[in-house]
């Protein structure tokens, strides 16, 4: 019964906005925004021409470069301004500076620097999500639970054996949890991204919604790139979220 | 060094806290003089937040000394040694490693054979057989403090410092890992120095129980504890090393009040 109502309530209610959302433009007259059913052949017009599949697979490639790109460099730096405090005073700063500035700022630079190539848009994805992930990083080492260390110390380890052994697997579900925010800023800023380049042979979905606007006002194609990234959104956060469940981590989440 | 030299001497320790923002620092510990031979089982015992933790974790290595000496084996204290191993209040088993993997953690330096060997040796001995491969968040605290025992006897150590490490158990479960505790050192051979408020407790386990003074710690007393292990709680001995422990506190009235209740209520619940 439970289970059963976790699925048709929202069901329900995404019904009923639907039908909602129908009889407005309806009502409305619109002749630019799409009814539902309409978005839904955009959709199937874009799969049938292989589009979707071509920019679903080119927007994923730019997270997840941008996006790894930021986990490696992060954790680490992260890692090191958490425990080594002048680390900390050196870079913080800086970083409290450069997390607030949206990464449609950096838009001008990206295309000074990268022209219009694929780094661009990664370079922006990485942008976004670097910064959540070192300040996570560096705020779980700075919270560790210091019986940890003293145990680690007491037996003999130090240096980066104690990075490794201790301070890495202590702070990883937090450094997880700092992933799963950054990687859904990452997606969050893929239509930004796509703004600045793309070539219309690699595309993107970012680049579709600007490009179906363009080109010829078809909004029932922008509806259904939004609702694909909605979705692909909502199943990467879902992804990760099973990494969450591994016994090396499961311990730092609590009851759940 | 000579042969029945004490295992750990103690010699004016003075230690201090910097006081917050340009007040006089914190005196903890006002000077304290203390030999524990090897093998011998010490409790700490004293008022709560008067400085036996303070103690131990400068025995430790995890704090600095203010003045005085601290030597073990004759060396002085210089941060953590795996010769001496700590055992938290708080619980330091790593969560993210198995029971198994738990005790193996010091034993990194031997091979793998011999680290299993080692690991399935001290599992035994501390009760935790089939319980190899649960993780901490699986056990019950009782249980994960065994898991801390068996890591700290795995890595061989000479000393054993146990700062409250049953402070957060149930009652019946605390007797019973008392009484665990008291047969493995008895096989193990290790000097043992252990923080407690539980003066039941530092009677049933200790071979001398060292009582502190409020803050600034020094010694008050020190009460030989001459009896047979396992020690019964209700012997006439048993409750003359109490009462001398409770004297020493300036709390003897206290005592008397709690045994004639206790009393009382033995008429009820037998």
């Amino acid at each position: 019964m439970e289970r059963l109502r976790s699925w048709l309530l929202p069901l329900l209610v995404a019904g009923v906005l639907v039908i909602l959302w129908d009889r407005l433009v309806v009502l409305n007259g619109s002749t630019l925004f799409p009814r539902p059913f309409q978005v839904l052949l955009g959709l199937q017009e874009l799969a049938s021409e292989g589009l979707l599949h071509r920019y679903i697979i080119a927007s994923l490639f730019r997270v997840l470069w941008g996006f790894a790109l930021a986990a490696l460099i992060g954790i680490p730096l992260g890692l090191l301004m958490g425990w080594f405090s002048l680390v900390y005073q050196a870079l913080n700063p800086l970083i409290q500076i450069l997390r607030p500035i949206s990464p449609i700022a950096w838009i001008p630079v990206a295309i000074l620097w990268f022209g219009v190539t694929e780094a661009g848009p990664i370079f922006l994805i990485f942008l976004a999500s670097v910064f959540p992930i070192t300040v996570t990083a560096a705020a779980a080492v700075k919270n560790i639970q210091l019986v940890y260390v003293r145990a680690a110390q007491n037996f003999g380890v130090t240096g980066l054996q104690l990075f490794a052994r201790v301070i890495l697997p202590a702070t990883l579900p937090q450094i997880l949890t700092g992933l799963r925010i950054a990687l859904g800023i990452a997606w969050l800023v893929v239509v930004a991204a796509e703004m600045l380049v793309v070539s219309p042979r690699v595309g993107g979905l970012g680049y579709l919604i600007i490009d179906a606007r363009n080109a010829g006002s078809r909004y029932d194609l922008v509806v259904a790139a939004m609702l694909v990234i909605g979705l692909i959104g909502m199943v990467l956060d879902l992804l990760v979220r099973q990494l969450e469940k591994f016994d090396e981590v499961r311990w730092g989440y609590g009851q759940r | 060094m000579a042969a029945n030299s004490p295992a750990l001497s103690i010699r004016g320790l003075r230690v201090q806290f910097p006081g917050k923002r340009g007040s006089a620092p914190i005196e903890v510990i006002a000077g304290m003089d203390l030999d524990v031979q090897q093998g011998e089982f010490v409790c700490l015992v004293g008022p709560s937040g008067c400085g036996k933790s303070t103690v131990l974790n400068v025995l430790g290595g995890f704090l600095p000394v203010t003045q005085g000496e601290v030597r073990i084996g004759g060396e002085p204290v210089h941060g953590p040694d795996r010769r001496r191993i700590f055992i938290f209040q708080e619980n330091g088993v790593f969560p993210w490693l198995t029971v198994h993997d738990n005790i193996a953690f010091g034993l990194s330096r031997l091979p793998v054979t011999e680290r299993s060997a080692v690991v399935q040796h001290y599992v035994e001995m501390v009760g935790l057989k089939g319980f190899e491969k649960a993780y901490p968040r699986e056990l019950s605290g009782g249980m994960r403090q065994r898991v801390e025992l068996a890591r700290a006897l795995a890595a061989n150590p000479e000393m054993l410092y146990m700062d409250e490490p049953f402070g957060a158990l149930d009652y019946l479960t605390r007797l019973k890992m008392r009484a665990d505790l008291v047969r493995i050192w008895a096989t193990e051979k290790k000097t043992i120095v252990f923080v407690t408020h539980d003066i039941d407790e530092a009677v049933q386990l200790a071979d001398r129980v060292v009582v502190f003074t409020p803050r600034p710690a020094r010694i008050a007393a020190i009460v030989p504890v001459d009896l047979p292990r396992p020690r019964d709680m209700d012997a006439e001995g048993f409750l003359h090393c109490r009462d001398s422990i409770f004297e020493a506190m300036g709390q003897l009235a206290l005592a008397r009040g709690e045994a004639a209740a206790r009393a009382e209520s033995n008429g009820y619940a037998g």
